[in-house]
C-alpha cells in the first residue's frame, strides 16, 4: 500500500533521514519505534508532505507522493494525528471534527462518520460544543484522531498518541487504534512507548539517528535481546 | 449630558471606522503574525476608488462602497502574492520592513499618478441629520454605522459559520495542523488578505463622506491609530479590534471635548504606551496554556 524507497530528509544541514526505506500492506498495524530525536515524526511529516525529501519515492497505492502538497496527500487517502494532538483549542469539538473532512463535499457520508467517529469516542459526543482547548489531554488525543477519521483515510499516521497520558487511558487509546484498524484502515503507529507499539502492531521498524536499524514482525522485535535491552528496560 | 452624549455618537462614528481598519490589521497577523503597515494606504486606495466611482462615474454611495470593496479586495491579495508572500519563512523582521515598503509605494505610487492635493469628497448620503433629546446624529454619522455594523455581522458570519472562515481560524491557530486537515494555506491567507483590505476600502469611502476631504497621505495616521486599536484588543483577536477601535474614537473625541483637541493624534499612541505597559495581551488578550 505504501512503500517508501530510500528517502534523504535535511533539516537545512542537517540529515534526519538517511536513506530511510518501508513498507506497508494494507490492513496492518506497522509501528515505528525509536528514541527521542530518531526521525520517527520526521518520517511522518514527509510522508504528509509537511517536508520535501531531497531524494527517494514515497509510493502510496502506485503514485508517488512525495514532496507533493499536504492537501494532494490527504485528499488521496493519508491522515496524520500529529505528535501533541494539535486540536484547534479555540474551537469547539464539532468544528474541529468539520475540518477533518475539509476536503470532503459528500455531506450525507459525513453526516454518517460523524456517527461513527461519537461511536468510537462517546466523550467528544458529550462535549459536542465544548471548546477543544478545555478538554483534557486523552480527549483532546481522541479529538485528534476522530478528527483524522473524518478524512476517510485508507492510511493513518499516528505520531506518540500514548504522550503524556495516564497509563489507563493509554490502554484505551490502543484499544481504539486495533477497532480502528479493524474497520479497513490501514495503520502506522509512532511510538516511543515500544512496548505498548509492539503489543498490537503486526509488524515494526526500530529507527536510530535516522537510519532504520532493524525490522521485522512484532512478535520477532520483542523477543530480540537487542531491543528489548535498548527499547523494552531490559526485562 | 447632551454633550456627553454627543461626544459618545461622534466617538462610536470615528471608532467604527477606526475598527473597520483594524479588523485587517489583526486578521492579518492573527494568520501569518505581520503587522501589514500596508493596510493603512489599502484604505487610502479604497477612499479614491469610491471617490472615482461616485465623481466620474456617476455612481451612488452603495455602489461605490461596493466597488471599492472589491477593488481593495483584490490589491491586498496581489499585494500579499507580490511583497509577502516570497518572504514567508524569511525572518519577521523581514517582513515587517517589506510592509512598510510596500506602504511608501503606495503612497508615493498614488501622488505620482494623480499628485499630492487633496480631494473634496461628493456628499452622497442620501439621510438627512437626525435629532434626538438635543443630539444631533449626523447621516454621515447614522451612516458609518450601519455599514459598520452591516461588514461586522457579516464578518462574524462569515469568520464562524463557513468553511473558508474556518479555514482562517484553523491556519491562524496552527499552520500545519491546518496543512494536515488538506486546507489550503496559500488560498487562505489570500482570502485572510481579500476580506481585510475590503473592509479597509470600506472605512475609506465612509471616512471621506465623513471627513470630506481625502489625499494620498490620509491613510497614515488612522493606519496607525488602527495599529493601536488592534493592539488594544489584543493583536489576532477579532472582536478584541471592533472593541479596540470603538473604544479608541470614543477616548480621542473625550480628549477632544475636554479641549485638547490639539492631542488627539497624540492620545491613541498613549493608550498604546499604557496597554504595553499594563496589558501587553490586550484586553481580549489572555495567555493561552498548553495542555500536555
Amino acid at each position: 500500500m505504501l512503500k517508501i524507497n530510500d528517502i534523504n530528509v535535511y533539516y537545512g544541514n542537517i540529515h534526519a533521514l538517511k536513506g530511510v526505506s518501508l513498507d506497508i500492506n494494507q490492513g496492518e498495524i506497522v509501528t515505528l519505534i525509536g528514541a527521542n530525536g530518531a526521525g520517527k515524526s520526521t518520517l511522518l511529516k514527509t510522508i504528509s508532505g509537511l517536508l520535501k525529501p531531497k531524494t527517494g519515492e514515497i509510493i502510496f497505492e502506485n503514485v508517488n507522493v512525495a514532496g507533493k502538497l499536504p492537501q494532494l496527500i490527504v485528499k488521496r487517502g493519508i491522515s496524520q494525528v500529529p505528535e501533541g494532538r494539535r486540536v484547534f483549542a479555540n474551537m469547539t469539538v464539532e468544528e474541529n471534527l468539520e475540518l477533518g473532512a475539509y476536503l470532503r463535499k459528500d455531506k450525507k457520508e459525513i453526516r454518517e462518520d460523524f456517527d461513527k467517529v461519537y461511536q468510537l469516542f462517546p466523550r467528544l459526543e458529550e462535549r459536542r460544543k465544548q471548546l477543544s482547548g478545555t478538554l483534557s489531554g486523552g480527549e483532546q488525543q481522541m479529538l485528534a484522531m476522530g478528527r483524522a477519521l473524518m478524512a476517510r483515510p485508507r492510511l493513518l499516521l499516528l505520531d506518540e498518541p500514548s504522550m503524556g497520558l495516564a497509563p489507563l487511558l493509554v490502554k484505551t487509546i490502543f484499544r481504539i487504534i486495533e477497532e480502528i484498524n479493524k474497520t479497513g484502515t490501514t495503520i502506522l503507529l509512532v511510538e516511543q512507548n515500544a512496548h505498548m507499539a509492539l503489543s498490537i502492531a503486526d509488524r515494526a521498524y526500530v529507527i536510530e539517528t535516522g537510519k532504520i536499524v532493524a525490522d521485522g514482525s512484532a512478535a520477532e522485535l520483542s523477543n530480540s535481546d537487542q531491543i528489548r535491552k535498548a527499547y523494552l528496560g531490559g526485562h | 449630558m447632551e454633550q456627553l452624549i454627543q461626544q459618545i455618537v461622534n466617538g462610536i462614528s470615528l471608532g467604527s471606522i477606526y475598527a473597520l481598519i483594524a479588523l485587517g490589521y489583526t486578521m492579518v497577523y492573527g494568520i501569518v503574525k505581520l503587522i501589514n503597515f500596508a493596510h493603512g494606504d489599502v484604505f487610502m486606495v479604497g477612499a479614491f476608488i469610491g471617490f472615482y466611482s461616485i465623481s466620474y462615474f456617476h455612481l451612488g454611495i452603495f455602489p461605490a462602497l461596493i466597488i471599492s470593496m472589491a477593488a481593495c479586495a483584490v490589491f491586498g491579495m496581489l499585494i500579499e502574492r507580490i511583497a509577502y508572500k516570497p518572504l514567508r519563512n524569511a525572518t519577521r523582521i523581514a517582513a515587517l520592513i517589506t510592509a512598510i515598503g510596500v506602504s511608501l509605494f503606495i503612497e508615493y505610487g498614488t501622488i505620482y499618478l494623480r499628485g499630492a492635493q487633496p480631494q473634496a469628497y461628493p456628499n452622497v448620503v442620501p439621510l438627512h441629520d437626525l435629532k434626538i433629546f438635543g443630539v444631533v446624529i449626523s447621516g454621515q454619522s447614522i451612516m458609518i454605522l450601519a455599514v459598520s455594523i452591516i461588514l461586522m455581522v457579516l464578518l462574524q458570519f462569515i469568520v464562524h459559520r463557513t468553511k473558508i472562515g474556518k479555514a482562517m481560524r484553523a491556519v491562524s491557530h496552527d499552520m500545519d495542523a491546518a496543512k494536515l486537515m488538506g486546507i489550503n494555506v496559500n488560498n487562505t491567507i489570500s482570502a485572510t488578505f481579500a476580506i481585510g483590505s475590503a473592509l479597509a476600502g470600506a472605512a475609506g469611502v465612509i471616512f471621506g463622506m465623513y471627513y470630506t476631504t481625502i489625499d494620498p497621505l490620509m491613510g497614515i495616521i488612522p493606519g496607525l491609530k488602527a495599529f493601536v486599536a488592534a493592539v488594544l484588543g489584543g493583536i489576532g483577536i477579532i472582536p478584541g479590534a471592533m472593541v479596540g477601535g470603538l473604544l479608541l474614537g470614543v477616548i480621542e473625541s473625550f480628549v477632544s471635548a475636554a479641549g485638547f483637541s490639539l492631542w488627539r493624534d497624540g492620545v491613541a499612541f498613549v493608550v498604546l504606551i499604557l496597554i504595553l505597559l499594563l496589558r501587553p495581551a490586550g484586553l481580549f488578550g489572555k495567555n493561552v496554556k498548553e495542555k500536555v
